[in-house]
């Protein structure tokens, strides 16, 4: 398996966030799909560490943040494709009371 | 690859099959810690298991407590057992509990005659124990005879991405050769318990699993505490993880695509005929949990971490591994096993998964894990509610 290890992944084809594989600068990464394997570039806003996610399209304040192929939060903010997402603009719907 | 490999383990006198030979040292409360260790210490190689409860605990929780301390002493991994606590009744109940399995136990307590001769008495048996232990000698196994356990701590994004995958090859190919496994940490399915529901092998397992999810949520919920910080993690909050549905995802990739079988509530064991994958109602806290599905039979748990957790078992193996380079460069003492390549598709999630049941291999045959190495002996109780 030859391939240039990934600066991001997704794990699904479709999901709107992915992660970072290093910590990252900003600019024009490359990286891909676990499941289908779809090889992509992506445009990262902020610096973010090994693991931390960015949004690989714009998604509204109370639009939901899929991973997974799945709903796994709600952004608390606007975000812009690009831009780092965490705690402070991305919160649980499932406890309602669990949010930053 | 491919060949089946030798395991070998001890074959206690209840048929289960152990891969530990330990001879433990077990208190019923915490009153008697002192004494426990103190005959570790006159004896050792045997084992004291010292904790923080048993004492004016009542109902479920104190049912709860008998579980763990009678499970604990039946475990496979478990040679021989002396159990020590402050008065005689609940110590021999612990001790009956034990010596139904056929394995050697004496119960010794405390009142009337204080710590000093107790020490001698316990010691003089623990020493016979610890002999006649080291005497047995391992057989063949199969990993149809052994339980394994899974749970997963100070996860972060790596964790749904590497090291939980990887274990969920374990966990397909331990059930295919007819073993049995257990995933808990009710509350950290949360998002993602649908998919779980889904793989319960009938209504009655799906129904149950369910009602014991709601009624942990139900728990947790009455509180209206702000839980972020406390599920998900600070830790995991660090390693990138935002929201507990998304950490909940994380959690499931670990758990195979095998069928759920069972629904166990905390420390319980197993129908040994019914083989395969069972959910054990727990708490997400690593010792608590690790300790739970100890007592209900496991004997070698598999622990995929991101941030690099450090818990140990004092009976069972706890295998780390991580797809998290910094943690695996930075912990190395810790991690039994580095999948970090994988996420740099250095090589697939089938060598991935031949990697896991090499170091399996070789832990079940003997070869100590990292946490068994570093001391870590973490035996917590979980509690349900206050002592009275």
């Amino acid at each position: 398996m030859a391939i240039t290890p990934p600066q991001y992944l997704l794990h699904h084809d479709g999901d709107n966030v992915a992660v970072a594989m290093m910590d990252m600068q900003p600019g024009t990464l490359h990286g891909r799909s676990v499941k289908e394997g779809t090889e992509s570039t992506a445009v990262l806003n902020h610096a973010i560490p090994l693991g931390h996610k960015f949004a690989l399209t714009d998604i509204a304040n109370g639009e939901a943040i899929i991973k997974y192929g799945i709903k796994v939060g709600l952004a608390s903010a606007a975000i812009k494709k690009g831009d780092y997402i965490h705690t402070h603009n991305m919160r649980s719907y499932r406890w309602e009371a669990s949010r930053a | 690859m491919g060949s089946k490999p030798r395991l070998m383990g001890y074959r206690r006198e209840n048929g289960s099959m152990g891969i530990r030979n330990h001879v433990i040292i077990l208190p019923l409360d915490d009153l008697s810690n002192a004494a426990a260790e103190a005959v570790a210490k006159v004896i050792p190689g045997t084992l004291a298991l010292p904790h923080a409860f048993g004492r004016l605990q009542f109902g479920a929780d104190l049912e709860l407590t008998f579980d763990t301390l009678i499970g604990t002493g039946v475990n496979a991994n478990v040679a021989a057992v002396v159990v020590i606590g402050i008065e005689p009744k609940w110590t021999q109940r612990v001790a009956d509990g034990i010596a139904k399995t056929g394995k050697p136990v004496a119960a010794f307590s405390i009142e009337g005659k204080g710590d000093l001769q107790v020490i001698q008495e316990a010691s003089r048996v623990a020493a016979m124990f610890l002999q006649d232990a080291s005497g047995l000698v391992r057989e063949e196994a199969e990993m149809g005879d052994m339980i394994m356990s899974i749970k997963c701590g100070e996860s972060d994004t790596t964790s749904g991405l590497g090291s939980c995958p990887t274990t969920s090859q374990a966990v397909d190919r331990w059930v295919a050769a007819g073993g049995t496994v257990f995933f808990g940490e009710t509350s950290e399915l949360t998002g993602g318990e649908h998919l779980i529901a889904d793989r319960c092998i009938d209504e009655a397992c799906r129904n149950l699993f369910q009602l014991t999810y709601d009624n942990y949520i139900k728990v947790i919920e009455s509180t209206g505490a702000n839980l972020l910080g406390s599920q998900p993690t600070q830790g995991n909050i660090a390693g990138g993880l935002t929201t507990i549905e998304e950490k909940a995802l994380g959690n499931i990739a670990k758990t195979g695509s095998v069928p759920v079988v069972g629904v166990l509530k905390p420390a319980e064991a197993p129908d040994p005929k019914k083989k395969g994958l069972y959910f054990m109602d727990s708490s997400s806290a690593a010792a608590e949990c690790v300790t739970l599905m100890a007592a209900g039979g496991a004997v070698i748990h598999l622990f995929p971490t991101g941030q690099g957790n450090v818990i140990g078992n004092p009976i069972i193996p706890v295998l780390k591994l991580t797809a998290n380079i910094k943690t695996a460069n930075s912990m190395t003492e810790h991690i039994d096993l580095d999948v970090s390549g994988l996420l740099r598709y250095e090589y697939d999630l089938t060598k991935a998964g031949d990697m896991m049941m090499d170091v399996i291999n070789q832990t079940v045959n003997g070869r100590l894990c990292k946490a068994e190495v570093m001391g870590h002996r973490e035996f917590t109780f979980t509690k349900l509610y206050i002592s009275a």
